[in-house]
């Protein structure tokens, strides 16, 4: 990807889980190193994740969930994803995801969780690192 | 004080000059702006006036706590916040809790209980059972409270938008009991206004959603006296970021928005104020801690008494139940999440709580296994037998520091307060996003200091160590989602569709009328009807409330 093309990255809140501070921040850090970010808000399904990621032709999808439905949603996702044609977005995972599912969920095609703790730039460079 | 004010200003220009001025200091501020001082004296406090701005516990201004005995009465109660998989599993954990001599409950429903759908809602899958007990039916809290007697309990229920319902489920399995409403001991939370700013599980939109809080109010008042209507919450804004000031002040401008709804719908302030209860967050801070409730009890007096008119000393008396901070605790090396929950546990206990529960240690990771819980549980038992902080009403009391942050505290409160009300109330202001903007505002900074180091979160960003995933965490049954599936099925074979129709169409016609929606509720619960029905009637009168977003 061309230095001059801003990257565009989706967060998104999927399932009923309200908890977004984390979202927030990071959209926020996001920004601030010259990403452009869409922040999808709460509540929101698999279908609506997909669809906006869609629309807004994204490159990368970040999906937050603390409630521990992850088991359920990040599949739901994934599959859409793929039925849909955007296969090849960087698909990223946060909030409190136990270290036993993670490898589950980078076989359907996520690629990497990150969890509580993490500094925003290791993420600003996990993004770069792997669009280019 | 009878000191000689003067001369103690002079011995410590003095002292700072002379024997002070020798050392490099750190710089101390609070993150609301405070500077701290390297040294507080009588100085600091010679314009407080003790009999009128501190006095006595128990009494206007209730600096010092609500009750003239504080814990010499009796200890606080020990009320861990828990909840998970099936109403069966949740029973259990109860009576454990109960066994190791916790002395109230607190209920943590799931997210599709909160949201007012039953387990079998397209939306619920993947969320049943996982960060509370699911409850679709009365016959779900007929399980959980199972041999537990409600006339001996006192139960706090995690649940906002969908309160009326969780709360007639409540008054059902007591009559079941054979109990009488007026001696049931408790609390819903019912604050529907931090579900729009921070914690998301709202469902109407926010006039529909006041007239439910202040139904509540007026039906409690008449049926159920001892029931705390509200718990008004700043918990969760504080978990969301914000600072210590803004968690009060936002807290009490929603609980001023409620206040004038009820006077609204015609209650009177002496009816309802006695039973508004709070739920804050005891944060790292120690010392801020302790100032903060302290500041709070003095400041909502004031407020209800100035502001409202309120006659009735019970209606100036702030009582709180605080839960430990779950957003200082780490995923890294968890177990140092023993200590700060531990300080943080004693600051709630200096600070005056009337309730409290106790964070455990590995709940950045996942739910509390038994035995984390009953550590967590210890820390209070230990704190309330061993420590001799019990001993005395309000120890930290008369400390310059202390009381000179508390009267600042109190200031800071004020000046927020006074902008919100001049943006027209807290609705309003959150309408608007200014509540939103200003803690998301808090939580970005503390973010950066973080990241910068400025901030040690020892090891987070100091002191880390190679660590290995945690063993023998929490794991809720994934089949919860499938059992609850089958009661529902079951339920809707034995029970009366009959009744549940006629009672479903009269809370439909109560909705669309003005009369008090408990009395309808209460009924449809009775007959079985599931929590997704009645908040599925609720929805296609009140309609649902649309989230905003904003980064």
């Amino acid at each position: 990807m061309s230095q001059d093309k801003m990257i565009r990255v989706m967060v998104a809140k999927p399932g009923l889980d309200g908890h977004d501070r984390g979202a927030k921040v990071i959209a926020r850090a996001l920004r601030d190193s010259g990403m452009e970010v869409i922040y999808t808000g709460i509540r929101q399904t698999p279908e609506q994740i997909v669809e906006a990621a869609l629309q807004e032709d994204v490159d990368a999808l970040l999906l937050s969930i603390l409630s521990g439905a992850h088991g359920f949603l990040f599949p739901k996702i994934m599959e859409l994803l793929k039925e849909k044609g955007l296969g090849d977005i960087l698909i990223l995972g946060g909030g409190i995801i136990p270290e036993e599912d993670v490898q589950e969920l980078k076989a359907l095609g996520i690629s990497e969780i990150f969890g509580p703790g993490m500094i925003s730039q290791t993420l600003v460079d996990y993004i770069r690192g792997n669009l280019s | 004080m009878g000191q000689d004010i003067k001369k103690i200003q002079e011995e410590k220009k003095r002292w700072s000059k002379d024997c002070l001025g020798k050392y490099t200091l750190k710089k101390a501020e609070m993150d609301w702006g405070m500077e701290i001082q390297p040294l507080y004296t009588p100085d600091d406090v010679q314009d407080i006036d003790y009999l009128n701005e501190t006095g006595f516990p128990g009494e206007y201004p209730y600096t010092r706590g609500p009750h003239p005995s504080m814990y010499l009465g009796r200890p606080w109660t020990m009320r861990q916040y828990s909840g998970y998989g099936t109403a069966e599993e949740t029973n259990k954990r109860y009576r454990y809790l109960l066994e190791q001599g916790q002395t109230g409950l607190s209920v943590a429903f799931d997210l599709p209980t909160q949201i007012g759908y039953d387990s079998d809602h397209p939306l619920s899958q993947g969320e049943v059972g996982k960060v509370g007990v699911a409850v679709d039916s009365l016959s779900d809290m007929e399980t959980i409270f199972n041999g537990l007697p409600l006339d001996k309990l006192s139960t706090s229920m995690t649940i906002n938008a969908a309160a009326a319902v969780l709360l007639a489920m409540y008054l059902a399995v007591a009559e079941k009991q054979g109990v009488n409403p007026e001696k049931l001991n408790g609390t819903i939370q019912n604050d529907i206004l931090k579900e729009y700013t921070v914690r998301g599980t709202y469902i109407f939109p926010v006039g529909p959603s006041l007239r439910l809080i202040t139904d509540i109010f007026e039906y409690c008042s008449k049926h159920v006296p001892k029931w705390n209507t509200i718990n008004i919450a700043g918990y969760h804004m504080r978990e969301a970021g914000a600072t210590a000031i803004q968690e009060i002040a936002f807290t009490f401008a929603d609980a001023i928005e409620y206040v004038n709804a009820g006077i609204k719908a015609g209650l009177k302030v002496d009816e309802f104020a006695p039973r508004l209860s709070w739920i804050f967050n005891t944060h790292n801070n120690f010392f801020e801690e302790i100032a903060k409730y302290r500041a709070a009890r003095r400041l909502w007096a004031k407020i209800m008494k100035e502001r409202f008119k309120a006659k009735d000393p019970r209606s100036w008396m702030f009582r709180f139940h605080t839960q430990t901070a779950g957003s200082a605790l780490t995923a890294q090396q968890p177990l140092n999440n023993v200590v700060r929950v531990a300080f943080q546990t004693l600051a709630a206990v200096l600070g005056g709580a009337q309730s409290l529960a106790s964070c455990s240690f590995d709940e950045a990771l996942a739910l509390p296994t038994e035995e984390s819980v009953r550590l967590s549980l210890r820390t209070q038992q230990v704190i309330a037998h061993e420590m001799g902080v019990t001993d005395t009403v309000d120890p930290m009391g008369g400390s310059f520091y202390i009381e000179s942050m508390t009267k600042s505290m109190e200031e800071k409160i004020t000046d927020y307060i006074k902008k919100i009300d001049e943006l027209g109330g807290a609705a309003a202001a959150i309408e608007k996003g200014y509540i939103q903007q200003e803690i998301q505002e808090s939580a970005y900074r503390y973010q950066k200091e973080v990241e910068s180091g400025d901030k040690v979160v020892v090891g987070v960003n100091k002191y880390q160590v190679e660590e290995t995933p945690p063993k023998g965490l929490l794991k809720v049954d994934p089949k919860v989602g499938e059992i609850q599936i089958e009661k529902l099925k079951k339920l809707k074979t034995t029970r009366d569709n009959r009744k549940v129709e006629v009672t479903l169409s009269d809370l439909r016609k109560a909705a669309e009328g003005d009369i008090n929606l408990m009395p309808p509720i209460i009924e449809s619960v009775k007959a079985y009807a599931t929590l997704g029905e009645i908040c599925g009637v609720l929805r296609e009168v009140f309609g649902e409330y649309e989230g905003t977003a904003t980064i």
